[in-house]
This record gives C-alpha cells, structure tokens and sequence, in this order.
C-alpha cells in the first residue's frame, strides 16, 4: 500500500512523534511505500539538526534523518510552519539575513509548502496523520 | 510571499478528484491549531479537490461571530471563513451537539455564504448544521480527512 505520514506534533513532548516513526519503520519493513512523510504545526521540531538529546536517550531526529537516508525518505518540513518555529533552510537564512551557519534543518528533511501536503492525500492510497 | 514561491508540487494530474474533509475540534485562540488548519484548507483550494470543513468539539468556537483579538495580541483570523467560498470551499458542517453543549445557537456564529455559479451567482449559506450521526456518514464518505 501507498502511505503517507502528517506528524503534528513536536518531539519528547508528545508520543505522537514517536509513534509516527515506529509506524513508518514499521511499514517499511512491511514492504510498504511511504510516499512522504509531512511534518507540521510544533512537528516540524522533528526536523532541527539543534536538537541534543541526552545520550541514554532516542534521538528522534537522528532516528529520522537514519531512516531517510536508509529508504530514500521523503521527510518535508512546511515552511509556513517552520519559519514561524525558527527552522530554516540555506536559503531562507540567506533571504531573512539571518547569518551564516543559522540553518538548523536536519540531513534528509528539505523545506517546502502545504502543496506537498495536499499532494500526498491526493497521491497516496492512506494519509495516516499523528498528533494529539 | 514564502508560501508561494516554495508550495512545492504542482496541481495533481488531471485524475478523479478526491473527497476532502478538515475537521477543526479546538478554539480559535490559545493554541495555534485553528490558524494552521485555516492555512492548509486555503492552499489546498488550489489543487480542485472536492474539499469541506468540519466543526465540532471546541472547533465550533472557531466560527463564533464577534471575535475581537485585541486584548490578546493576536491576528484575528475569523473574517477568512467568509472568504472560503470564493475559494471554491462552500460546505462548513457544524456538529449541532457541540453547538447546545457549549450553549450556543447558529445565531451566535458568523453568517458565512458564497456564490453559488449553478443559480446566478445567488449568496448560499455554506454553514451546515448538521447532528453527529450524520457527521459520522459525511466522514466516512471522504477519501482524506485532516483533523486538527
């Protein structure tokens, strides 16, 4: 089955960001295609390369940026939502002067808009969404 | 305008359209979900799916007529329900249990209408009231609902 993740939610605060990726692996390893995994309102947090979890802990971010890399994820952080949350990319430091070295998006995840959001419900066989 | 120059995918391919429902179920203030969802419903308008909204649980706040943010310190987003429909977004189902839990009537909500092309560009109402049994069959006949 074709899936596609919507995580709203941010991480070590909800569960949902954790369930959201033992699905995904979970799926993957069922021999399912995820489509695209969304992240959007506080779950952009999910993409932050900043984050610094202490060491006898999951690294929710790392554990996605792994699972990307690992099956060629799509991982898409809105850039609504993340400009809003201090989450930018290359470019948007570069466009709000924000200083170089600013960006903080995680490996594997890219920035763009809610179209990619509307997309997978229009693309995938299931929307699967994760927040409380 | 960010969301613009970077919304990503094109429409989808010229392909059946498919059913979806936005269901709002906190207030409009306090937490930053209603906006969120408001921001979604009006890209998604782009892409010429059949899409509507729900209100129901705290959501219903959401509609409420009279909003005034100032105190607060907040964008008051009401008045961009109205705008919906020329958005192409014209059904706002409203859960009438959550309306009379909350003690509130249709009469406290905002009039909300659009231009119906099919009858001279006639202003219709698009807020549906609507009871939870028939909310739960209006939900089961989407293809893709975002809850928020």
């Amino acid at each position: 089955m074709k899936l596609s993740i919507l995580i709203n939610e941010g991480p070590y605060t909800h569960q949902a960001a954790d369930t959201a990726y033992q699905f995904t692996k979970a799926a993957l390893d069922k021999g399912h295609e995820v489509f695209r995994v969304f992240f959007y309102n506080d779950g952009v947090y999910n993409g932050s390369r900043l984050t610094v979890p202490p060491q006898d802990d999951r690294n929710i971010q790392k554990n996605w940026s792994e699972l990307a890399a690992k099956h060629k994820l799509d991982l898409v952080v809105c850039i609504a939502a993340a400009q809003r949350r201090g989450i930018l990319d290359e470019g948007e430091v570069k466009r709000h002067g924000k200083g170089e070295g600013a960006a903080n998006v995680a490996p594997g995840f890219r920035i763009s808009g809610l179209g990619q959001l509307i997309e997978m419900g229009i693309q995938s066989d299931r929307l699967v969404i994760f927040g409380d | 305008m960010a969301e613009a120059a970077k919304s990503g995918a094109a429409p989808a391919p010229a392909k059946a359209k498919k059913k979806f429902l936005y269901v709002n179920r906190k207030a409009p203030y306090g937490t930053i979900y209603a906006l969120e969802s408001l921001e979604v419903v009006l890209i998604a308008a782009a892409f010429e799916q059949e899409v509507s909204l729900a209100f129901l649980d705290d959501g219903v706040f959401q509609l409420s007529k009279g909003q005034d943010t100032a105190g607060i310190g907040m964008k008051c987003f009401a008045p961009t329900y109205r705008a919906l429909g020329d958005f192409g977004v014209t059904k706002l189902y409203v859960e009438k249990e959550a309306l009379s839990e909350r003690g509130l009537t249709v009469e406290d909500l905002q009039q909300v209408t659009y231009e119906d092309e099919n009858d001279g560009f006639k202003a219709k109402p698009s807020i549906v009231l609507i009871d939870r049994a028939a909310l739960a069959k209006v939900m089961a006949e989407q293809d893709v609902i975002l809850s928020f």
